[in-house]
């Protein structure tokens, strides 16, 4: 079984993100970039799918600016065989995304296709949902464990009140929630063999489908700042303050 | 045109989140209608219908939809949808993980977690964890929206009389099958409701300790949160997570102890009305956003409140 797995470039998490001083989008010269970390997570259950001998090949998949291929580049330090990278400059939005998956997997007809619940740039978490949808596939999203057995894939979700768990027919999309997983870091002797693997770049054209934004952006702002209160000096002045001037409890 | 919000339901039991979603609607001017799908649904439906302000409640009752598969969920829906320009949910796990099936179906963008309407197609959603507002248009015949609970108050739950109307459901698509669920069980209030959040960090040091928030937080009619690191350590479940990735929350009284304020932290509670951290380190994060700050060992502080609070009553 193949598996394929979606890594996006996004602003590293730990950076404090800035707007631009006119408003039309967020400051991206001179800020560190890394691979979402949900995706790391993604290819990471991949890898370990292919070292338990479930999974035959790991193929990394990102669309996005030249750029994209650093990150493909980090997904096959940590063991994925091989990289597809669609080109474009194009704002991408998670519709887009999903058809560009949709015609990738109708290619190489993997057995599960593993994504990041949601990319920590646009905070969307719908690209997985989406895929599913347009393959009438069934979905895990937000696991937490994946078991792999008899062409079922059993994914246990995190949701609000605790956890469920599904049993979801293959082909099935996956997406990850932070504790499916700890990534682990690339071996340098991993990232020199990196280089040599393929990294397959091909056009929208090729795909034949329309990425084309459906949301405008009319401005992004910072939010209000919260101001900083008072530090006090012991528990009894916290509780005269919340009573009589917060007046909470 | 209307719009049609899709009800939160766990259990059978309407989650007062569809409320909030049910404000949003309102607010977009048009008819509101309410949508209970699942199976042995009943007393949700009667409840939705008790909604003040909405037209009319339909009920997609089949056993199929139980446990809210969306494979089974997603076809019955895209044909609803087709009637609204508007189809609106809370941003609930639920509904992150349905809205975007029926987006990708009608060929339309979803729009995750609005916070403000500003006309029936101009929104303003967070992203990168809250740290930049993004004020955005619609381009699409059907919008797709989760509503992010917190940014809009709850309507009436009460008050209502909307006509109940069955729709047809689908059949199983076969696809996916309920296994089992370990759903939390807790006298306190839900996290996104309470109208105070006790949340704890790495700094507790185990679950065992989280007692001493517990104590504190019955004491206040509270709920307990956490920070990703306490999860992440074991100390306590995952739907305690409080964050960007996790729950965001709103609470008149938000006390912070032993967490240190990522970014990611910050996220899901920094629109609280108070904030109160407590924390050893005098430079910690978190005190930049703390309405009141009390540097102090927390497992000395906290029995301590406790205790003062057990005074003044
Ligand atoms: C993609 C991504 C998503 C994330 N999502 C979330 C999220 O949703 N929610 C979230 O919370 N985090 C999230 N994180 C993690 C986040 O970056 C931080 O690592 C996490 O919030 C830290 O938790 P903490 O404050 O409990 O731990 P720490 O940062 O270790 O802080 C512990 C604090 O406790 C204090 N302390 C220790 N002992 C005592 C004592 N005895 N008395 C008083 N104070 C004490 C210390 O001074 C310190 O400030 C995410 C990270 C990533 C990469
Ligand atoms: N441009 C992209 N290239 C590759 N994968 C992507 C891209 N955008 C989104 N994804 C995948 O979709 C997941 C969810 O993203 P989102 O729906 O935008 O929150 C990410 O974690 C990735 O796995």
């Amino acid at each position: 079984m193949k598996v394929l797995v979606a890594v996006k470039r996004v602003i590293d998490y730990n950076v404090k993100v800035r707007v631009k001083a006119d408003g039309s989008a967020v400051e991206t010269a001179n800020v560190k970039f890394s691979m979402n970390p949900f995706d790391e997570i993604a290819i990471e259950e991949a890898v370990r799918l292919k070292e338990a001998g479930i999974a035959t090949e790991v193929i990394a998949v990102s669309l996005g600016i030249t750029a994209a291929q650093e990150t493909l580049r980090t997904a096959l330090a940590m063991g994925a065989d091989r990289a597809i990278h669609v080109v474009t400059d194009l704002e991408l939005q998670p519709l887009a995304v999903a058809k560009a998956l949709k015609v990738i997997a109708a290619r190489e007809q993997p057995g599960l296709i593993i994504l990041g619940k949601q990319a920590i740039d646009d905070d969307a978490n719908q690209t997985g949902q989406m895929l599913a949808a347009l393959l009438n596939w069934a979905q895990g999203t937000f696991a937490s464990k994946v078991v792999i057995a008899d062409g079922t894939a059993t994914v246990t979700r995190e949701v609000d009140g605790g956890s469920e768990t599904l049993a979801l027919t293959l082909p099935a999309v996956i997406t990850t929630d932070l504790r499916l997983n700890e990534p682990r870091y690339a071996s340098l002797p991993n990232i020199m063999k990196a280089k040599k693997k393929p990294i397959t770049a091909m056009t929208p054209e090729d795909l034949g489908v329309d990425l084309a934004p459906r949301l405008r952006t009319i401005k992004v702002t910072e939010p209000d700042k919260r101001q900083a209160g008072v530090k006090v000096p012991d528990v009894a002045a916290l509780v005269d303050l919340l009573t009589n001037q917060a007046r909470v409890i | 045109m209307a719009s049609l919000v899709i009800a939160e339901i766990v259990d059978g039991i309407l989650k007062p989140t569809t409320l909030n979603a049910v404000t949003a609607a309102l607010q977009l001017g048009d008819a509101v209608d309410v949508l209970v799908a699942g199976h042995e649904i009943q007393t949700a439906a009667a409840a939705a219908a008790r909604i003040a302000g909405i037209r009319t409640v339909l009920v997609l009752d089949a056993a199929p939809l139980a446990h809210d598969l969306v494979e089974n969920l997603t076809p019955p829906l895209v044909a609803l949808a087709r009637r609204y320009s508007h189809v609106l949910a809370p941003a609930t796990t639920q509904g992150k993980n349905l809205l975007p099936r029926i987006a990708a179906l009608l060929d339309v963008a979803q729009i995750s977690e609005i916070v403000a309407i500003q006309g029936p197609d101009v929104f303003v959603r967070p992203i990168y964890a809250g740290n930049v507002l993004a004020t955005i248009q619609s381009t699409d015949a059907i919008k797709i929206i989760t509503v992010r609970t917190t940014a809009f108050e709850a309507t009436a739950a009460e008050g209502g009389s909307a006509a109940i109307e069955a729709v047809t459901a689908g059949d199983d698509a076969g696809l996916s099958r309920f296994v089992g669920q370990n759903l939390a069980k807790s006298e306190r209030p839900e996290l996104t409701g309470a109208r105070v959040v006790i949340s704890g960090g790495r700094g507790l040091q185990s679950g065992e300790n989280f007692k001493l928030l517990e104590t504190l937080a019955d004491k206040l009619g509270g709920a307990v949160g956490a920070s990703r690191a306490a999860v992440d350590a074991g100390y306590v479940p995952n739907d305690y997570q409080v964050g960007q990735t996790g729950k965001i929350v709103a609470p008149e009284l938000y006390i912070a102890v032993g967490i240190s304020g990522a970014i990611q932290h910050l996220a899901g509670m920094k629109d609280s009305k108070v904030i109160v951290a407590i924390n050893k380190d005098e430079d910690a994060p978190i005190f930049q956003v703390a309405d009141y700050g009390l540097v102090a060992d927390l497992f000395k502080a906290v029995p301590e409140l406790t205790d003062e609070l057990d005074r003044g009553r």
